[in-house]
């Protein structure tokens, strides 16, 4: 039975797979974010432990697209 | 001399030199030059095919830390009670360490007792990624993995010490491999996940998140500004127009960067701070 070739992608499809690890983090950092934005016009007088607090889950949430962007560097294409 | 590229990638097993995943877009002589991974690893300056090699990656890591140094020698030298423009800019660093991340994570006590540490890694981390928008050297001193690597290492060893300190060896295991208030099935599961938490996760990733950001952030500057040299230059016609874009594209970047540079150094001291809290305060 012939191949028959539907599409046909060059280059790394690492590319590819750097946008896809970096829509989870990006709807994580949405609702982090947006939900601190909340906090902080409720109650402003909280607001810079509210920030600390939001750094330190963006770290978190960061480190996954960032390692999204790595393992396109590491496995060789 | 000519030493082939292989040779320049030894310092780190993280970028394999079979990675060209950018030099698709290159497109041979006058076309568009796009950036690789390879920027970051410069010809040897002295002491070539030594352990000792000396590259441009290290020349800038030396230079920022003798700046570092003697701003540092400078202000506490000339240090008065009212101070000068300049003391007052080193003190207000300093006194966001000491406030907005020693204290208000650690405390009082702890907090004034590892200031030292937080102060060195922040001022350090500044400083070294700050030379990624400095012209003519353009290359931050933490974007090749030895410096992250070592600066983690430093926090490892502070936070494991800190713990066993704190709680005993014995204790220290037992609150952070068994959190208290979980049934005892549970423990299966989480005691691995915590193992990895605790000693291997935490670290990699801290040299993994500034090691990274710093990569991409020097990548897209360059891919902004040899795109308008490219679509100034090599470009005919309306193409040109394209190359104003691609430059304010490049300042909005740059700005970023510096943005970038700040933040991941107060990342890194913050995080360093929460390590430290999470090892001398058992969970409860």
């Amino acid at each position: 039975m012939d191949v028959t070739t539907l599409a046909e992608v060059t280059g790394n499809i690492g590319t590819v797979g750097y946008g896809l690890a970096a829509v989870g983090p990006g709807i994580g950092l949405g609702i982090l974010i947006g939900k601190t934005i909340e906090g902080m016009a409720r109650q402003p007088e909280v607001s810079s432990q509210l920030r600390t607090t939001m750094f330190i889950g963006i770290a978190f949430v960061e480190v996954l697209a960032l390692l999204g962007l790595v393992a396109g560097f590491i496995v060789p294409a | 001399m000519e030493r082939p590229r292989s040779d320049d990638l030894r310092e780190t097993p993280l970028f394999t030199p079979a990675s060209p995943m950018l030099l698709a877009a290159s497109e041979g002589e006058g076309g568009f030059h796009a950036p690789t991974v390879a920027d970051f690893f410069p010809p040897a300056i002295f002491f070539e095919g030594t352990v000792f090699e000396f590259n441009r990656v290290m020349l800038i890591r030396v230079i920022a830390a003798v700046v570092l140094l003697t701003v540092f020698v400078i202000a506490a030298r000339r240090a008065k009670l009212v101070p000068g423009r300049f003391q007052n800019v080193v003190e207000m660093i300093l006194d966001f360490v000491r406030n907005a991340i020693a204290i208000e994570v650690l405390g009082e006590k702890n907090g004034r007792k590892y200031f030292f540490l937080l102060a060195t890694i922040f001022c350090t981390v500044l400083v070294m990624n700050i030379t990624s928008v400095v012209p003519f050297l353009n290359l931050a001193g933490t974007s090749v993995i030895g410096l992250p690597i070592v600066l983690a290492a430093w926090t490892y060893v502070m936070y494991l010490g800190a713990g066993v300190k704190a709680q005993g060896f014995g204790g220290f295991l037992k609150s952070s491999l068994f959190p208290p208030g979980v049934p005892k099935v549970l423990y299966l599961l989480l005691t691995p996940i915590e193992f990895l938490q605790v000693f291997v996760l935490r670290p990699a990733t801290l040299v993994i998140r500034l090691l990274a950001n710093m990569v991409a952030g020097h990548l897209m500057l360059a891919i902004c500004f040899t795109a308008t040299s490219f679509f100034l230059f090599d470009s005919a016609g309306a193409m040109k127009l394209f190359g104003a874009g691609t430059l304010v594209a490049g300042f909005a970047f740059f700005l970023f960067e510096v943005f970038v540079a700040a933040l991941q150094a107060y990342v890194f001291a913050i995080l360093t701070a929460v390590y430290l809290n999470m090892s001398i305060e058992a969970e409860h």
